[in-house]
């Protein structure tokens, strides 16, 4: 390659530079939970047996549920981008309507979860968690902590999506131009990576 | 046909009118010239107000017993001094400024490679300052726990800790951003022919800077986030009564706070790597030798937190891995200071502002350097921690480090920047006063740390007097400096006189355009074709 043409120079957009910005921030937001990760295995290991108590609160069917829905919305994001590369708008819109829906039963699956925590007078601050032993207070703050951060980053990413997805819909993201369709897509694949950290750590522990 | 030279008159980028005019025209700007001046008019105003903090604590020390102010003021004062001068100044400080205003000119580049977002950063910065400054009047009075926000005294304090917090992790998060961009920039922006290896030395720190402020900022701001949900909330990550372990905070908190350290002081050494070869008249010695070891200092410096917890509890394993450590970061710092020696010498020097303050900067950071050493070291850091020694220590290295390479940057670049050229006479002169004032406000707390007095104390034993009165004195001194150094640059502004494009007959590419540089920077994007120090 004798003649690598910076498009950036001339003009003022830069797909690469997009993308490798998304990268190192996505870097951040692992980190930022790589915080969380070190807390927990911390706690953990100082609590092995209440932990694995606790854990047996949550319903793994429940956990589940989620984890396939995660996974089948990163497979929907990731059909998106490959239909838009192959010029399949309507698919693109399509499966980009899919994904938010899919991030929406999760949220949704969350908030019966939550609920019936919430129903129990289990929440942070309550009565009932205050008179919990440290280490089933530790794992579930870290429960509560945790899961809700990951579902401020689906909405942040449900937000994303939607976004694109009117993009798309208008004409400003198109085949030629689909970086902010891609940097979407790899937001979501990072939130979907973090719960496939968090539901075996919370939900399938031994 | 006549060969005529029609001199089409680019605007620069102070008189540039885009879309809107005035302060709008500012507060929309997304040209990193301006965005940088920005960030240097707000550091500034804070800054200023860090001083005046600074100026009260050591006229409250000035003798034992209450001078100004109680306890309980002096606390929050020294918290607000630390946040502001820290989180506002330091932290953000050499890069945010002259970084975003010379990165992409010093690499033959138009403006950064994400300026709407550049921009944004500013925006979290002054939001972020507005949190931590809401905390002084919301609430039950200011925080008073020391910037570091210790558990548990921070979790259990009535004080407005929350908004300080909240403040804190909003300035991260534009730190984070401008990490972001600058390493992007220098990935995908510079001039054809300038290989990474060719790129000026303030680029590189620039780019290692970056790279700390990617991987250690999160950290923080998870932290940041556990103390907010553990203060509102109730959750027990770092209240030992609920569960919790106040040692893992600090662990935590300095995971980010001392890499910030270098995110302090690389741009620094940056700035007096640029500011060395242009006035020595000669190339950089060790031009590779000091890429690599602000690299190292990068990395090395991601894995040495545990020198702040001597005291705390740490295994003797730990205790002495993280002491070693400690020490191989002085190694790197050593070299660059062999670097810039061995630059001067046979080199025909131009004494000018900027290189004198660059000369300042060496000496006050050798001394911050070797008494970090003593606190590094297992044995003496249990005689004076928390005490005043330091206090001394960090403020050589930060204000010693970072405040001077600020002011020499300032002295360096403000013809560029401003396209007029001050005093060079009472630059030299207020340069003089403040460095002698520092050294007066500064070295006598050495003394007073080894002789035992405590640091965040707002009164002390008879027998501290005489050096906490040199001490106050000294504050009076280097405050005076500062205002003769300001006024003179601040009345240089006003000043009538011819544009100078290259005062110093500099190298680097900045000094190639007009001053002030124009809008889009280059006409045209040069070709690069030697390194950046040519200059015999």
């Amino acid at each position: 390659m004798e003649t690598t043409i910076n498009p950036s120079v001339d003009l003022h957009r830069d797909d690469t530079a997009s993308k490798i910005g998304m990268w190192l921030f996505i870097f951040t937001e692992i980190l930022l939970f790589g915080g969380l990760f070190l807390v927990y295995s911390v706690y953990r290991f100082r609590n092995p047996v209440a932990f694995h108590l606790a854990h047996e609160e949550l319903s793994i069917t429940m956990g589940f549920i989620n984890t396939v829905i995660l996974l089948i919305s990163s497979a929907t994001v990731a059909i998106a981008i490959t239909a838009m590369q192959k010029h399949n708008k309507k698919l693109t819109m399509m499966m980009l309507g899919l994904t938010l829906l899919l991030a929406l039963v999760f949220l949704i699956n969350k908030y019966f979860e939550w609920g019936a925590k919430f129903e129990h007078g289990m929440y942070p601050g309550s009565e009932l968690m205050a008179n919990l032993g440290h280490g089933d207070m530790l794992f579930f703050s870290l429960y509560f902590f945790m899961t809700g951060l990951h579902g401020v980053h689906i909405i942040i990413g449900m937000t994303l999506l939607a976004i694109t997805l009117v993009k798309v819909k208008k004409g400003a993201v198109h085949a030629g131009k689909y970086q902010l369709l891609e940097n979407s897509g790899l937001y979501w694949h990072l939130v979907d990576l973090i719960w496939i950290f968090l539901f075996p750590l919370f939900y399938l522990i031994h | 046909m006549a060969e005529q030279t029609i001199h089409h008159h680019e605007p620069n980028y102070l008189e540039y009118r885009g879309k809107y005019k005035g302060l709008a025209g500012w507060l929309t700007t997304t040209d990193h010239k301006r965005i940088g001046l920005l960030y240097f008019y707000s550091m500034m105003t804070f800054f200023l107000s860090g001083v005046v903090m600074g100026l009260l604590m050591k006229y409250e020390l000035i003798a034992p017993g209450e001078q100004l102010m109680g306890a309980q003021t002096y606390n929050g004062l020294f918290t607000l001094h630390g946040l502001t001068m820290i989180f506002l100044f330091v932290i953000p400080g050499v890069a945010a400024v002259f970084g975003n205003f010379f990165l992409p000119i010093l690499i033959g580049a138009k403006d950064v490679s994400f300026p709407r977002l550049n921009l944004f950063s500013w925006y979290l910065y002054i939001i972020g300052a507005i949190v931590v400054l809401i905390s002084q009047f919301l609430g039950d009075g200011p925080p008073d726990t020391g910037w570091t926000f210790y558990a548990p005294y921070s979790l259990r304090t009535n004080t407005n800790v929350v908004a300080a917090v909240t403040g804190a992790f909003i300035l991260g998060f534009s730190s984070i951003l401008t990490g972001l961009n600058f390493i992007v920039t220098m990935h995908r922006l510079r001039a054809p022919g300038m290989g990474w290896m060719r790129m000026p030395l303030f680029c590189w720190t620039l780019y290692g800077t970056g790279w700390i402020q990617l991987l250690a900022t999160p950290i923080v701001g998870i932290t940041f986030l556990m103390v907010m949900a553990e203060r509102l909330l109730g959750i027990g990550f770092f209240d030992p009564t609920i569960g919790g372990d106040p040692i893992l905070y600090q662990h935590l908190f300095w995971i980010y706070s001392h890499p910030a350290v270098y995110i302090m002081i690389l741009p620094a050494m940056g700035v007096i790597t640029e500011i060395i070869p242009t006035f020595a008249r000669k190339t950089i010695f060790g031009y590779t030798a000091i890429i690599i070891s602000s690299m190292a200092i990068a990395f090395v410096g991601y894995f040495v937190w545990g020198h702040h917890m001597f005291t705390a509890g740490m295994s003797s394993t730990s205790r002495w891995v993280f002491s070693l450590l400690t020490f191989l970061v002085a190694i790197p710092s050593a070299i660059k200071v062999f670097n810039w020696t061995a630059t001067m010498y046979k080199g025909s020097i131009n004494i000018q502002p900027p290189f004198l303050w660059a000369i300042a900067f060496i000496f006050v950071f050798m001394i911050g350097g070797f008494s970090g050493l003593v606190v590094g070291s297992l044995a003496t850091d249990i005689h004076v921690h928390d005490t005043a020694f330091v206090v001394a220590h960090f403020h050589y290295i930060v204000f010693g480090g970072t405040g001077f390479a600020f002011f020499g940057a300032l002295h360096y670049w403000y013809p560029k920047m401003f396209a007029k050229m001050y005093n060079i006479r009472i630059a030299n002169i207020g340069l003089l006063i403040f460095f002698i004032g520092f050294n007066l406000l500064y070295f006598p707390m050495f003394y007073l740390g080894l002789m035992g007095m405590p640091r965040r104390y707002y009164d002390y034993i008879p027998m501290f007097e005489p050096a906490n009165l040199l001490s106050t004195i000294g504050s009076w001194i280097m405050a005076t400096g500062l205002i003769i150094i300001l006024v003179n640059l601040s009345r240089a502004r006003k000043m009538t006189g011819k544009a100078v494009d290259d005062p110093w007959d500099g190298k680097t590419l900045e000094w190639q355009i007009q001053s002030p540089p124009p809008v889009e920077n280059f006409d045209e994007i040069p070709t690069i074709t030697t390194g950046p120090y040519d200059y015999k």
